[in-house]
C-alpha cells in the first residue's frame, strides 16, 4: 500500500506540486523589502560608525593624550602626538585615525578615560580622493561638534547597561 | 509625396516587392518580440524577487518599468572582448547562431486563425528542425572560447540538447497522431470544442514530458548545468561580454517565449476561446480576438518558466540524463502505444481526456487515502 | 533577362554547397570541416526545399544538422587530433590516393556523364498544384510499397543500438553509483528514530 502510494505520487509528481505551491503563497505575500535612501532601518545606539572627537560643554576637547585608544587599536590606525599647551595641559597636536585601516571595534572608545573618542551611528560616508580617509583632529572634532546632541543622547542610552 | 512612394513601390519587380512585403512582416513579429524578451528579463527578476520576499528592480521608472533598457544600454556599451587565442571568427558568429534559430521559429507560429508569417504544412517539422538548431550557438561558443568552463557547459549542453530533443519529438508525434497534421493551424483547429477537447488533457504525459523537455532545451533552471554558475562560472558564456552576451540572452528568452507560445498551439487549443462550450460565458466572450486568448494562455508558461527557476534546485547532471533517456522517453512511447490504441478503435480524444481524468482522479485520491499519515512539514 | 527568385535561391545555395564541400575535405581543423558539413547539409536542404522536397529537407536539418552533426562535433571537439600525425607519409601514399580518385571520378563520369548526358534529357518537373503536401506523399509510398524495406531497415538500426549499447556497456564491480529510484522512496521515518531519553534521577 505504501507502495502504491509513493508510486502514484512519483508519478503525479506530487513533491514538486508541493514545492510550487509554496513559492505561490511566497509570490502574494507582502515583501520585506525596505527602500533604503527613502527608509531606513533602527539603529541601535551602540552603533559603531565613524568616528568623533568630543568636547566638554564649555568647549575645551576632552582628549588629554593619554594614548591609550592608539595603544589598544588592533588595526594600528590611530596616530598621535602631543605636547605640552601653553596652560600647561598635556594635549594633542596630531590625531589621525586611517579609516581604511579601522575596522570599526569600537576598542578605542570603550579604553578612553575621558569618553573624547567615539564612534558615531553614522554609517553614509565616503571618500572622493585618496588622503580623504585620514580623519584629523580637526575633522574629528568637527564631526563631534556638529553630533554632539546625537552622540550624547545614544551615551545616556547605553549607559545602564555598562 | 505619397505619389512618389506609391510610384516606386509600383515601379519595383514583383519579386522585390514580395521581399519587402515579407521583411516588413518579418519585422512586425521581430520588433514586439525583442521588447518583449527585454521585458521578460525584468519579468522574471521581479517574479523571482516577489517569490523570494523581495520587490526586484524598483529605481528605472515606474517601479523599475525601464530597468531592462539601462541593463540593455549597459551591455551594448560594454567592450566586446575576444579572448586571445579564441577562434575569432566562430567566437563572433556563435551568438548570432544561436539567434537565429530561436527568432526564425517564429515564422510558423499561428497568432490567431489565420495570422501566421509562413502557413507552411511541416511547420512541425520546421519548429522542430530549428530548436534542434539552438544547440550549435551553444556549442560553437564553448568550443571558440578556448576556456575549459565554456568547454565543459558547451559539452554538457550538446548531450543535454540532443537527449531532450528527443522526448520532445516524440511528444510532438503524439500531438501530430491527435491532429492528423503537421500544420500548426490545423493543429489548433483539430483541437476545437470545449477545455477538455484541447490536448492537454488526452495526451496530459505528453504536455507534462514536452513543457519539461522545452525547459531542459532552453538551458533553464532546474537544467540550466550549462551555465551551472556553482560549477563551472557561467558555463558556454563565460568568456563573452558585452553586446555578445546580450544576445546570447537575447536567444535564451526568446526561445522562452517560443517553447511558451508552441505550448499553447500544440496543448491549450492556441488561439480558441476558453470558455467555449460553456453556456453564458461563452457568449459574453465571443467578442474577444483570438489574439488576447492566445497571449493569455502563453503568458501561463511564461510565468511558468520563472516559477521552476524559483522553486526547483538545479538537476545534478547524470539525473538529467537519467530523467530525458530512462523516464521521458519510456512514458512518451507508453503514451503512443495508448494513442495508436484510440486511433484503430476510432474512439474519440475526449474519451482518452476523460479516461485520464477519471483515473487521476481515482489514483490520486487513493494516494491520499493510502498514504502515511505523517503530516509534511513546510 | 529576369531572374527568377528560384534562381536567385538556387545560385547562392548551389555555391555555398559546393564552397563548403570542398572546405569538409580541404580545411585542417578537424572541427571547422565538422561545422562546414553542417553548412553543406543547410544548403543541400534549402535545395531539395526548391524541388518541393520539403519534408526531405526538413528531415536532412533536423536529422543530421540536429542530432549526428552535434555527436559529431561533441566527439570531434573532445578528441585532440594530432594533424602532423595525420600528414605523415603523405607523399608515400599519394600514388595509390590518386589513383583511387581518378577511379572513382572515371566511374562517376561514366555513369552521369555517358550514360545520360546532360540536363536536357530530364524534363523539368512540373510544378505541383497548391496544396500538394510532400510530407503526405511520403509517407503513403513509404508505409505502401516501401513498408518492409522500410521496417527491415528499422529493425536494422535498432540491432545496431542494442549491438553498440551491448559492446560497451559493462558493469564494472566496485563501482560506487546511486539508484535514484531508492533515495525517492526513503522516507523519514526510515531513516530518524526519534528517541525519547529518560532524564538522569538522582536519588
Amino acid at each position: 500500500m505504501k507502495a502504491l502510494s509513493s508510486w502514484i505520487k512519483t508519478w503525479y509528481l506530487s513533491e514538486l506540486w508541493a514545492g510550487l505551491a509554496l513559492t505561490l503563497r511566497y509570490f502574494f505575500k507582502p515583501k520585506i523589502t525596505v527602500y533604503y535612501p527613502e527608509e531606513k532601518t533602527p539603529k541601535s545606539p551602540r552603533f559603531r560608525g565613524l568616528h568623533a572627537q568630543r568636547r566638554y560643554p564649555n568647549g575645551e576637547e576632552r582628549c588629554i593624550a593619554c594614548k591609550l585608544c592608539e595603544a589598544i587599536c588592533p588595526a594600528l590606525a590611530i596616530t598621535i602626538d602631543s605636547e605640552m599647551r601653553e596652560d600647561g595641559t598635556r594635549r594633542t597636536t596630531r590625531y589621525d585615525i586611517d579609516l581604511f585601516k579601522c575596522i570599526y571595534c569600537g576598542f578605542c572608545e570603550e579604553v578612553c578615560p575621558v569618553d573624547a573618542i567615539v564612534e558615531t551611528r553614522i554609517s553614509e560616508f565616503h571618500f572622493e580622493k585618496r588622503g580623504e580617509q585620514i580623519m584629523t583632529k580637526e575633522k574629528l572634532l568637527a564631526v563631534g561638534d556638529k553630533y554632539e546632541a546625537q552622540i550624547a543622547a545614544d551615551r545616556a542610552a547605553d549607559a545602564p547597561y555598562r | 509625396m505619397s505619389e512618389l512612394i506609391l510610384g516606386f513601390w509600383n515601379g519595383l519587380w514583383p519579386e522585390a516587392r514580395l521581399v519587402l512585403t515579407s521583411l516588413f512582416w518579418v519585422l512586425v513579429i521581430m520588433v514586439p518580440l525583442i521588447v518583449a524578451v527585454g521585458f521578460y528579463t525584468l519579468v522574471e527578476r521581479k517574479v523571482i524577487g516577489y517569490i523570494q520576499g523581495r520587490v526586484g528592480p524598483n529605481r528605472v521608472g515606474f517601479h523599475g518599468t525601464f530597468q531592462w533598457l539601462a541593463d540593455v544600454l549597459k551591455l551594448v556599451l560594454k567592450e566586446f572582448v575576444i579572448p586571445a587565442n579564441a577562434n575569432r571568427f566562430l567566437f563572433v558568429i556563435a551568438p548570432i547562431i544561436s539567434l537565429v534559430p530561436a527568432f526564425s521559429a517564429w515564422a510558423a507560429v499561428p497568432f490567431a486563425d489565420g495570422i501566421v508569417l509562413a502557413d507552411i504544412n511541416a511547420a512541425l517539422l520546421y519548429i522542430l528542425a530549428l530548436t534542434g538548431m539552438g544547440v550549435y550557438g551553444v556549442i560553437i561558443a564553448g568550443w571558440a572560447s578556448n576556456s575549459k568552463y565554456a568547454f565543459l557547459g558547451a559539452m554538457r549542453s550538446a548531450a543535454q540538447m540532443v537527449a531532450y530533443e528527443i522526448a520532445m519529438g516524440f511528444a510532438l508525434v503524439g500531438v501530430l497522431m491527435a491532429a492528423k497534421s503537421l500544420n500548426l493551424g490545423d493543429i489548433v483547429r483539430a483541437q476545437e470544442g470545449s477545455i477538455f477537447h484541447w490536448y492537454w488533457l488526452p495526451l496530459f504525459p505528453l504536455f507534462l514530458v514536452y513543457f519539461i523537455s522545452g525547459v531542459a532545451e532552453t538551458n533553464r533552471a532546474p537544467f540550466d548545468v550549462a551555465e551551472g554558475e556553482s560549477e563551472i562560472v557561467a558555463g558556454f558564456h563565460v568568456e563573452y561580454s558585452g553586446t555578445g552576451f546580450a544576445v546570447f540572452f537575447l536567444a535564451e528568452y526568446a526561445n522562452m517565449i517560443l517553447v511558451s507560445a508552441l505550448s499553447v498551439v500544440f496543448f491549450l487549443g492556441g488561439w480558441l476561446n476558453p470558455f467555449a462550450g460553456v453556456p453564458w460565458l461563452e457568449d459574453v466572450t465571443a467578442g474577444v480576438p483570438g489574439m488576447v486568448w492566445f497571449f493569455a494562455k502563453m503568458a501561463i508558461f511564461i510565468y511558468a518558466f520563472l516559477w521552476f527557476r524559483a522553486t526547483f534546485p538545479r538537476y545534478r547532471y547524470d539525473q538529467i540524463m537519467r530523467l530525458g533517456w530512462k523516464v521521458f522517453i519510456p512514458v512518451t512511447i507508453f503514451w503512443l502505444v495508448v494513442m495508436g490504441l484510440f486511433i484503430v478503435m476510432n474512439w474519440p480524444w475526449i474519451n482518452l481526456g476523460f479516461t485520464v481524468l477519471g483515473i487521476s482522479i481515482v489514483l490520486i485520491l487513493l494516494g491520499r487515502f493510502a498514504g502515511s499519515k505523517t503530516p509534511v512539514t513546510t | 533577362m529576369p531572374i527568377s527568385p528560384e534562381a536567385l535561391i538556387f545560385y547562392p545555395a548551389a555555391a555555398m554547397l559546393i564552397c563548403a564541400a570542398l572546405a569538409v575535405i580541404m580545411v585542417r581543423n578537424p572541427v571547422h570541416a565538422a561545422l562546414s558539413l553542417v553548412v553543406c547539409f543547410f544548403a543541400s536542404a534549402v535545395l531539395w526545399m526548391l524541388l518541393e522536397a520539403e519534408f526531405l529537407g526538413i528531415a536532412l536539418v533536423l536529422v543530421y544538422v540536429g542530432a549526428v552533426m552535434v555527436l559529431f562535433l561533441f566527439v570531434v571537439m573532445m578528441l585532440d587530433i594530432n594533424v602532423a600525425v595525420l600528414r605523415e607519409g603523405f607523399v608515400r601514399r599519394a600514388p595509390f590516393a590518386a589513383l583511387a580518385a581518378i577511379i572513382m571520378t572515371g566511374l562517376l563520369v561514366w555513369a552521369v556523364w555517358f550514360e545520360r548526358l546532360g540536363l536536357p534529357e530530364f524534363a523539368k518537373p512540373a510544378l505541383r498544384p497548391e496544396g500538394y503536401s510532400n510530407t503526405t506523399e511520403i509517407g503513403k509510398v513509404m508505409y505502401t510499397e516501401y513498408v518492409y524495406p522500410f521496417e527491415i531497415a528499422s529493425v536494422i538500426l535498432l540491432v545496431g543500438i542494442v549491438a553498440a549499447i551491448a559492446l560497451t556497456l559493462r558493469r564494472r564491480g566496485g563501482t560506487k553509483h546511486q539508484d535514484p529510484a531508492q533515495q525517492v522512496k526513503v522516507r523519514r521515518e526510515d531513516r530518524i528514530r526519534l528517541v525519547k531519553v529518560e532524564a538522569e534521577k538522582n536519588h
